[in-house]
């Protein structure tokens, strides 16, 4: 056994110290790409647990990789230096709720969608609401800087985190952040270490903003013939003095899928359906709703649907939940993409991504979070297919490149990790990427907390294929 | 060997799988066993690492061995991943690359060849139940000094098993019973192997209570088991031989539904169709069969033949049997019929759908797992402080029976089968409204 095996085992007991090939393979993936063998997969339970595995990997110069769900993505909890594996999924659960400030304080291995359900107890709300809430670790999201439909109106994990615990990658502990919501005091480490994917640290305890619940909502779906009217209709609204809580959207591709996995009743001829919630005071989201449909009506939506009751919101809202299922059968291989544009080239990213649909002869789809311009061009796909996985290669660094064009963003949610470091420079540039360096090597001088994300080495390419 | 080891472990539905983890939530095995090599996602990873030679047969062995197959994962995925033929596959190819001590082999042939899936053993028996009979052969094992498997930890289960009834008891049932009208439907029961030997009275109460609904009830003499714990253990080619015998004995004599109560054994029933895909000679025949499967919860709900005569003011809980929900898909009649008793109260559990770690054999087998599993459905069982636990399978009443006992709450809490329920209230055929 090697010395540093036999030091985490010392510290951690044999129940939680694995080395066996099947324990190792079971946290070699995460929800994107690649499987990389971890030496060893530790299950910390304590900040002094975490301080002392970094001890022992900074002694033998072991990586460390930091793993909530294993949803991500972009391979972010991908052990692609071998190393340690750090389990922070089996963490005690806690949430704290402090009514009073309107804040909660949570340990790193929480469930999103628990945070949600104990807020609302309070007569609160933790908004930042991704589709695997139910799944993620708050722990995942704020290494990634998640973010859901909710996004539009009240932004994203960053936005509703206030303080941290972190373990340093050389061992220490270190606090950031405090309990108000107002601090400028030194620079600000929190939102650096938020979305800096485990590059940086080990998060072991976070602070979270919560907001008052909103009393009601209201749902409201509308179809169009063209992109660019519900381009439109989506700047029309933002501009009107009314800021939906959501704006979701689904293209034809998406809508035939639906119907055809689960008959729904969608208008399939539309090329865009968009879905809206207003939340707010039920009297003040009436008269909204009364505004949105007026600009619906004058661009000619058709139909336009007001839900009447919870159970019709519901419905209309199944539409939505439907896509990840319905697109599933049309082949087994997803590649999610998250590149994000401002509002105003929604309609020409669209086009953008039709020609590149076109080109590469591949099954693309796309939804997501119109009304903030986060799209997601998923591109379906069969892992076996060798010769269509290189189609899939180039058309995903096509849309990347036309995001960028249009002045968007590589990833609006789901982060770089091993999937989008190749083209980190053309986003930040030569300059912009060196700073993140610069940053990196003083935070982590032995590179050993999550090497390999983020910053591609000499010549890495995008590869989706196994192998 | 003519399959590869890919075919065999069914390499082609492992692509189905996202990685998404949706399933994690849900599954018993990753809360109690808190690592993802005994989680759905992991599992199926694993499977495809073996079938590509990434890592050995041995190694999918344990994780394997310790899903409960309650299927609850099949429920919450998206892309709709058929983890229960890759866990029969993954069962199957596990068996036959093992090698097993002569006892063990002796043990398994005796239990998978003759005992399941015979009646005649059942019968003369008379109330040498199964489980006596296994312990009894696990005292045999000890006595010739062979006993190197692991224990099987019967002894706990001998003192929650019910009454047996007596041979004559047995030898009095009719084959035919006959209700008090014109019959609403003709139906054959589907007696179960276990479920006719340990729990008898349970299969008279349910005749009892389709023929006070107005059905005319059968009872196919060549029935056999029905092949659910097989096909768990991976043995596909006794399954599928057991499958052929039912649905001969089934074919005899017309009827509108095969009738069952026991939800693991429905569930395997309801598979028969799948079991035979591509066979010219069966697949027909067998899906006939599957599509008359119900559930006897089912059945008394669309008859709708009941009226109670007294009340019971009690206060149950309901676990549902995992097969019932997940596989046969059926969550309403039973919390139907529990509200239609007069006077019952119904709390619902917090997590109904978290299995309670009976799985077919899964206690006996994994009984430290199965117990650590029954300590988290014991604790949401007394957040809602019942007097009785209405269950719809067999394994299910044992193991809550078990789990009260551990937490010494035998003088508080009752546990039935949902048919000890209904005929507590004393039903009688409805009146038939006059026109
Ligand atoms: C079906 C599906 C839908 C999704 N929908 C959304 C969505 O709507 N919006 C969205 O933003 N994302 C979405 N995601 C992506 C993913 O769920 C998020 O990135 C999530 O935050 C990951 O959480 P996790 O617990 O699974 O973390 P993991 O995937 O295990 O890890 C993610 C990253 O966090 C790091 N990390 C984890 N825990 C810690 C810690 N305690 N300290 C330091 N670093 C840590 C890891 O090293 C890794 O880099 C989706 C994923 C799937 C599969
Ligand atoms: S929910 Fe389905 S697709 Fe997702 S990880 Fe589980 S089995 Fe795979
Ligand atoms: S069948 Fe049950 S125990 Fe097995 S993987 Fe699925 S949810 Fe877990």
């Amino acid at each position: 056994m090697h010395e540093w095996e036999e030091q985490l085992r010392a510290l951690l007991s044999d129940k939680r110290v694995f080395t066996e090939l099947a324990d190792r393979y079971s946290y070699s993936f995460d929800a994107s790409f690649g499987e990389h063998l971890p030496e060893v997969v530790v299950q910390p339970k304590t900040t002094e647990e975490v301080q002392t595995i970094m001890k022992i990997a900074n002694q033998f110069g072991l990586a460390v990789t930091p793993r909530g769900q294993g949803t991500c993505l972009s391979g972010g909890p991908l052990p692609v230096k071998g190393g340690i594996l750090l389990d922070m999924a089996q963490w005690p659960r806690e949430i704290n709720v402090f009514a009073d400030d309107l804040i909660a304080v949570v340990t790193p291995s929480v469930l999103t969608a628990d945070i949600h359900a104990a807020a609302e107890n309070h007569g609160l709300m933790y908004p930042p609401d991704p589709s695997s809430a139910h799944v993620s670790t708050i722990g995942g999201n704020l290494a990634e800087n998640s973010g859901g439909p909710r996004g539009l109106k009240y932004g994203v994990t960053k936005d509703f985190v206030i303080g941290l615990e972190i373990v340093t990658p050389e061992g220490e502990v270190m606090h950031t952040g405090g309990r108000t919501i107002k601090n400028v005091t030194g620079y600000d480490l929190t939102k650096l270490l938020v979305g800096s994917e485990g590059t940086l640290g080990v998060i072991t305890k976070a602070t979270l903003k919560l907001v008052p619940k909103p009393p009601a909502v209201q749902t409201m779906m509308a179809a169009f013939t063209d992109m660019a009217t519900a381009g439109k209709a989506i700047s029309k609204t933002l501009t009107s003095g009314v800021l939906p809580a959501k704006m979701e959207f689904m293209d034809r591709a998406c809508i035939e899928a639906v119907e055809r996995y689960r008959p729904s009743g969608l208008p399939t001829a539309s090329e865009a359906l968009l879905l809206i919630e207003l939340d707010g005071h039920p009297e003040t989201i009436k008269l909204e709703a009364e505004q949105v449909k007026q600009i619906l009506l004058e661009l000619k939506a058709d139909p336009i649907i007001t839900a009447e009751s919870d159970e019709e919101a519901q419905k209309l809202w199944s539409a939505r939940k439907l896509v990840s299922p319905a697109i599933a059968t049309i082949k087994p291989t997803k590649i999610s993409e998250d590149a994000t544009v401002p509002r105003s080239r929604i309609p020409e990213m669209m086009e953008r991504l039709k020609q590149i649909k076109e080109d590469y002869q591949v099954e693309l789809v796309v939804f997501g979070h119109i009304g903030d311009g986060n799209l997601h061009p998923d591109i379906m796909c069969d892992q076996r297919d060798e010769e269509e996985m290189i189609r899939a290669e180039k058309a995903v660094a096509e849309i990347f490149r036309a995001a960028l064009d249009l002045g968007g963003t590589l990833s609006g949610e789901h982060g770089i990790g091993t999937m989008k470091a190749p083209f980190m420079e053309q986003e930040m540039g030569e300059v912009g990427v060196s700073m993140l360096k610069r940053i990196k090597e003083a935070w982590d001088p032995n590179n050993i907390m999550n090497p390999g994300k983020i910053f591609a080495e000499k010549g890495q390419k995008l590869v989706l294929r196994d192998g | 060997m003519a399959d590869t080891l890919k075919d065999m472990l069914r390499y082609d539905l492992t692509f189905d799988c996202v990685q998404c983890g949706y399933c994690l939530p849900v599954c018993p095995t990753y809360e109690t066993m808190e690592r993802e090599t005994h989680s759905p996602r992991g599992r199926i990873n694993l499977i495809k690492m073996v079938a590509e030679g990434k890592a050995s047969v041995e190694d999918l062995k344990q994780p394997i061995d310790k899903c409960l197959g309650c299927m609850a994962c099949t429920t919450v995925c998206p892309t709709d991943v058929k983890y229960g033929q890759l866990f029969e596959s993954a069962k199957h190819v596990i068996d036959e690359y093992e090698e097993k001590t002569f006892i063990q082999q002796k043990t398994e042939h005796f239990l998978f060849h003759s005992f399941f899936p015979s009646a005649a053993w059942m019968d003369q028996l008379g109330n040498a139940t199964w489980l006596y009979q296994v312990s009894g052969l696990q005292k045999a094992a000890r006595r010739l000094n062979v006993m190197s498997a692991a224990p099987l930890h019967l002894d706990k289960f001998e003192q929650v098993l019910p009454p047996a009834p007596s041979p004559k008891e047995r030898h009095a049932r009719k084959n035919r019973l006959h209700p008090d009208g014109p019959p609403k439907a003709v139906v054959a029961f589907f007696t179960g192997c276990v479920m006719d030997s340990v729990f008898f009275r349970q299969n008279e109460k349910t005749m009892e209570l389709l023929r006070l609904s107005g059905a005319e009830v059968q009872l196919p003499k060549t029935q056999t088991c029905c092949g659910a714990l097989h096909a768990h253990a991976g043995k596909e080619p006794e399954a599928v031989t057991l499958a052929r015998e039912n649905i001969r004995a089934f074919e005899e004599t017309p009827v509108d539904y095969i009738v069952n109560n026991a939800g693991g054994c429905g569930a395997q029933l309801h598979k028969y169709g799948e079991l035979f895909a591509g066979d010219p000679e069966w697949e027909e025949r067998a899906k006939a069969f599957s599509d008359k499967v119900r559930d006897i919860t089912e059945v008394l709900v669309e008859l709708d033949g009941l009226e109670f005569t007294e009340r019971v003011e009690e206060t149950y809980t309901y676990q549902p049997s995992c097969h019932m929900t997940n596989v046969q898909k059926v969550k309403e009649p039973p919390l139907q019929l529990i509200r239609s008793v007069p006077g019952v109260t119904l709390k619902e559990l917090d997590r109904p759908d978290f299995c309670c770690g009976s799985a077919g054999i899964y206690n006996i087998t994994q009984h430290e797992d199965a117990m650590d599993i029954l300590d988290v459905k014991m604790e949401d069982v007394k957040r809602q402080c019942p007097e009785g636990i209405v269950t719809t399978n067999p394994g299910c009443m044992l193991q809550m029976k078990l789990g009260i006992q551990r937490e010494g709450l035998e003088e508080e809490i009752d546990t039935v089968h949902i048919v000890d329920l209904l005929m507590k209230a004393k039903p009688v055929a409805k009146k038939a409204v006059k026109a």
